[in-house]
């Protein structure tokens, strides 16, 4: 073998583009092995294990940002390696840290086993860092069954509760339900698409590239119009957008602490991801019917998710529902992608939200993990009075995650929705934009009464009862660290925005 | 340039600000104490120095003390870029002054929690220095929120009565007001496509490319609202009497004296220059507005009052009717009265809610029915108190004087029949000011307040007290026997830009 057959077989292998996501996987398995290997004493390290090997692959894609795979495809057009795909690799495995952490606090309270909670959450975060650069539907909708299938299981993982095991059965139903839908918009597409009597048929009309040309040649075909609208819907369904929010609330409250963080952050971020590959490029000569359908959802989840979440009591449901809110937020960033006019600044005004959102939600989750007991799906807005006194710091980090998440300068969350609310202007959704400025007073009130319970508020406890609130969680040094630090990421994001701003919305 | 190593502007910002990190770092209580002082001086002192300098300082479009920081947003046009105006300088120095003030009176207070008290106050006043520092008007909105959040916060922890309700009440409303000129700024920056918050570009930039006029009406509607609510224009108003009701002393001074500004800050130095048709389309409408519901309906609201805070609250609202109707007359002496009436009612209110809170801590109420005959136990509170209601409304010696008659001669011009109507508010804002003074200090004293000065015999107000009210009294006195320290940088900030379509349309 000569040296240049050698360069050439170097040349051709394309795994290495996919480095981070093999990276995951194998540390996946490796914590299966370690958990057969290791004698019992040790397992209590494994967790630390995943967290230092995500921080690694975290800190590996940083350095290799700027990879040589960029803007090509790989694996015969199943990815596309985008720079939007590599600022949701980078978001995914902050999330995955981040949920590592809570974990190490929520799990603690529950006879479960350890390991394969963070094995799942690994190969989740692999698969959705694949699902952000799917270039074809194959790929597109084995990574999202990946994706789905592994939150199955986390959402039912404490096995001995009735509410995690309710809200596990109701996330698979809904999740069988809207993976159907999805799967058949997609077979309709590629029917439609292969149908050798139309102009640009193509017989490999699942890849993105190719399906695209077949739309821009058939503007108005009726099939493919049902079809992008049942991929919208399936799409719909994971960043629960109104009206497919319904499995929302209970699945939020049912689950597991980590694991509501993990759907209402990750698993909503990749179905933006996908919704802003598919809209921008895809369905983009559709826009007649992707733009008012988009609009109308996001019109309706902004106000739904606000109007629903003003009278809950458990903060589960609050949040998940203020989650909805924010799904309606992002939609609009799309809405002004997708728009007549597109906006140039909406892509990275997107990736800026979600960011802002990942930050003050995991600061908002990770209060929350320290205040739920065994049971953490009764929390509710009493568990919080006197919070302040009792706890300032946390008392501090809820604060500021809430007013992140509510919009309030000059934290991160406000920089997000400004950003997304000049797109919209952009974009030309004026009437939508003045329902989000809506939505945003009167989400307000819930944030606001949430940081009233746990500032303004005492606890008395009824006299002749004891205290029926579960003992709140002291902080270790680890969560400790990673509240402290989101919290000023919070701030710090809202001051300078510098080379997150740069790296973001400059794009 | 200033002849300073640093930058002043910068440096009053950061300042407090620094502090205020340092103590939710962890500042012991003694050192957050002791470098409060500093911090709530620095800014005093920069905008001494400022206000002295500013006439012989280079200016660019009649800016000093330009800088700009990057901030990693210059792709979409934003920038801190610091910088003062003839007409920023007096707010500038008004929102020093004040927050010297409260800080000093919040730091004598021995409030539950100092220091996060003070905390709070340090960050309201370092967003209150970048407010008026700010030429970009991302910025410019930015700092005022970073000043607005201490006060719901301020309001519901150490509030008074009903104060769980009264920071509910303000933060919902000033949300919405924040949000909806959030809306009108970003229409402007999207709709001028100069791609820039910087007020100085998007200045030359509509001077060459003038919006149309629907636009600009659709703007300046939005920001009047907006703003509207922020500065409490009737009917929006409601939150202002019952938030400062509940407001502690210091917050209440540092937003009524100078956080609420903001929005009519925001008409002049935004609207005025960039948007003179808009607003022109919406002047009528406006000084109507003013002058019935605020000056009118909201003064005999204010005489009603039997609480001696709510009173203060009411009659700012209704002052704030003044400065409405100087936007809406326009030229160059309806504006500049209005910068001159803001400074000047800044200082007359803040003293006012400083003087309210001694008062309560002698007697213990804040109903004016039950007090009474306070002058012969305690004279020399009196003496102020009588001081900052003449000066609140409007005697000549005093700075409100110059402001409220320029206004007039402005309104005029514009509108005999509003000019008359809102003369007749001075008359109102007369009785209910003596009237006031004399439940307070004058008469009998009434049965409750003898049980309490029984109880506590008052003492007179102590020099801790004193030393906060004796700095807004000499600003105000200063002013007004010396307006043209003021008037002169105002008239040059005013006299080139100000658009001849304004005084032509509003002239009919």
């Amino acid at each position: 073998m000569t040296l240049e057959a050698v360069k050439l077989a170097a040349e051709a292998n394309q795994w290495v583009a996919i480095f981070p996501e093999l990276l995951l996987a194998c540390l996946a398995l490796a914590l299966l092995a370690l958990e057969i290997v290791l004698p019992k004493k040790l397992h209590a390290y494994i967790p630390d294990v995943a967290l230092a090997g995500l921080v690694g692959a975290l800190g590996g894609q940083l350095v290799n940002f700027q990879s040589a795979t960029l803007g090509k495809e790989s694996f015969n057009g199943l990815l596309l390696h985008s720079p939007g795909g590599q600022v949701m690799r980078v978001f995914f495995l902050l999330t995955a840290m981040l949920v590592c952490i809570l974990a190490r606090v929520s799990l603690a309270k529950q006879k479960v086993p350890r390991i394969e909670f963070y094995h799942l959450v690994l190969i989740i975060t692999g698969a959705m860092m694949l699902l952000a650069q799917s270039n074809h539907f194959v790929m597109f909708f084995v990574a999202l069954e990946t994706v789905t299938i592994g939150f199955y299981i986390l959402v039912s993982y404490f096995r001995t509760k009735t509410a995690s095991l309710e809200a596990g059965l109701k996330y698979l139903v809904m999740g069988a339900l809207s993976s159907g839908l999805l799967l058949f918009g997609i077979v309709l597409l590629y029917g439609v698409a292969g149908n050798p009597t139309l102009p640009g048929h193509s017989a490999s009309a699942l890849h993105y590239p190719a399906l695209g040309q077949f739309l821009v040649a058939n503007p108005h075909n009726f099939l493919a119009g049902v079809g992008i609208v049942l991929v919208l819907v399936g799409v719909a369904f994971k960043i629960g957008a109104f009206p497919f929010q319904i499995w929302v609330p209970d699945v939020y409250q049912g689950a597991p602490t980590p694991v509501t963080a993990f759907l209402a952050v990750g698993s909503k971020a990749a179905g933006f991801a996908v919704l802003l590959v598919l809209t921008r490029d895809v369905f983009a000569s559709y826009d007649w019917l992707v733009t008012p359908a988009l609009t109308a959802m996001a019109a309706a989840t902004i106000l739904f998710g606000n109007i629903a979440a003003l009278t809950q009591h458990n903060v589960k449901r609050l949040i998940g529902l203020s989650g909805v809110s924010h799904a309606g937020f992002l939609l609009l960033g799309v809405v002004a992608l997708s728009g007549p006019v597109a906006s140039v600044s909406a892509t990275g005004a997107i990736y800026f939200y979600l960011f802002a959102y990942l930050i003050a939600s995991f600061a908002v989750f990770g209060v929350m993990a320290h205040i739920g007991g065994a049971d953490d799906s009764d929390q509710t807005l009493d568990h919080y009075n006197g919070l302040a006194k009792e706890n300032p710091f946390l008392a501090t980090i809820l604060a500021i995650g809430l007013g992140s998440l509510a919009g309030i300068p000059p934290l991160a969350g406000f920089m997000g929705k400004f950003f997304v609310f000049i797109a919209a202007f952009e974009g030309g959704a004026r009437w939508t934009l003045a329902l989000a400025v809506v939505g945003v007073v009167i989400s307000i009130y819930y944030y606001f009464g949430w940081i009233k319970a746990a500032f303004f508020e005492q606890w008395i406890t009824p006299a002749d009862t004891a205290d029926p609130r579960p003992v709140r969680t002291p902080v270790d040094v680890v969560s400790g660290i990673a509240l402290g630090c989101l919290a000023l990421a919070s701030i710090f994001i809202g001051f300078y925005q510098g080379p997150l701003g740069q790296w973001l919305t400059l794009k | 340039m200033s002849p300073l190593p640093f930058d002043p502007l910068l440096v009053s910002i950061a300042a407090p600000l620094a502090l205020a990190l340092a103590i939710a770092l962890g500042l012991p209580k003694r050192w957050s104490v002791l470098l409060a002082y500093g911090a709530f001086a620095i800014p005093v002192l920069m905008a001494l120095h400022v206000w002295w300098h500013f006439g012989d300082a280079a200016k660019d479009h009649g800016y000093a003390f330009l800088t700009r920081y990057a901030t990693g947003l210059d792709g979409v046009g934003i920038g801190l870029k610091l910088g003062l105006n003839g007409i920023s300088l007096p707010l500038f120095v008004l929102a020093a002054l004040v927050g010297f003030a409260a800080g000093l009176y919040a730091i004598q207070s021995g409030a539950e929690r100092l220091k996060i008290y003070l905390m709070l106050l340090l960050i309201m006043q370092g967003g209150l220095m970048g407010v008026f520092a700010s030429v970009d008007i991302f910025f410019f909105y930015f700092f005022h929120e970073l000043a607005l959040i201490p006060t719901f916060i301020m309001v519901g922890i150490w509030g008074g009565r009903d104060r769980s309700y009264a920071a509910m009440k303000l933060t919902i409303y000033l949300t919405l007001g924040a949000m909806v000129s959030l809306l009108g700024l970003i229409m402007l920056y999207v709709k001028s496509g100069a791609h820039t918050f910087d007020l100085i570009a998007l200045r030359d930039h509509l001077a060459a490319l003038p919006l149309a006029a629907t636009v600009q009406n659709n703007i300046v509607g939005l920001l009047l609202f907006g703003f509207g609510v922020l500065v409490s224009l009737w009917p929006l108003h409601t939150w202002a009497p019952l938030g400062y009701g509940a407001a502690p002393s210091s917050a209440a001074m540092l937003h009524a004296g100078v956080l609420k500004k903001f929005g009519v800050y925001g008409l002049i130095q935004v609207a005025l220059p960039l948007l003179p048709d808009g607003l022109a389309y919406w002047a009528h409408p406006l000084a109507w507005l003013a002058v019935i519901g605020n000056v009118l309906i909201v003064g005999l609201i204010t005489i009603a009052q039997r609480d001696l805070k709510q009173m203060i609250g009411y009659s700012s609202v209704m002052h704030m009717g003044y400065a409405f109707l100087g936007i809406a007359a326009g030229g160059i002496i309806g504006p500049g009265g209005v910068v001159f009436l803001m400074v000047a009612h800044g200082l007359s209110v803040a003293l006012l809610f400083l003087l309210a809170t001694a008062i309560y801590h002698r007697t213990q109420t804040f109903a004016l029915d039950e007090m009474g005959g306070l002058a012969q136990k305690t004279p020399v509170l009196a003496a102020f108190f009588v001081a900052a209601t003449l000066a609140s409304i409007g005697l000549p010696g005093f700075a409100n004087f110059w402001g409220e008659l320029a206004i007039f001669v402005a309104l005029w011009k514009f509108s005999p029949l509003i000019t008359a109507l809102a003369v007749a508010g001075v008359v109102i804002s007369a009785v209910y000011g003596l009237r006031s003074a004399a439940r307070v200090f004058f008469g009998p004293s009434s049965a409750e307040l003898a049980k309490v000065t029984a109880a506590h015999p008052p003492a007179d107000i102590t020099w801790k007290e004193r030393f906060p009210a004796l700095i807004l009294l000499a600003a105000l006195l200063f002013i007004g026997f010396w307006p043209k320290s003021l008037t002169t940088p105002i008239n040059a900030a005013l006299t080139p830009h100000t658009s001849a379509k304004v005084g032509n349309a509003t002239g009919r």
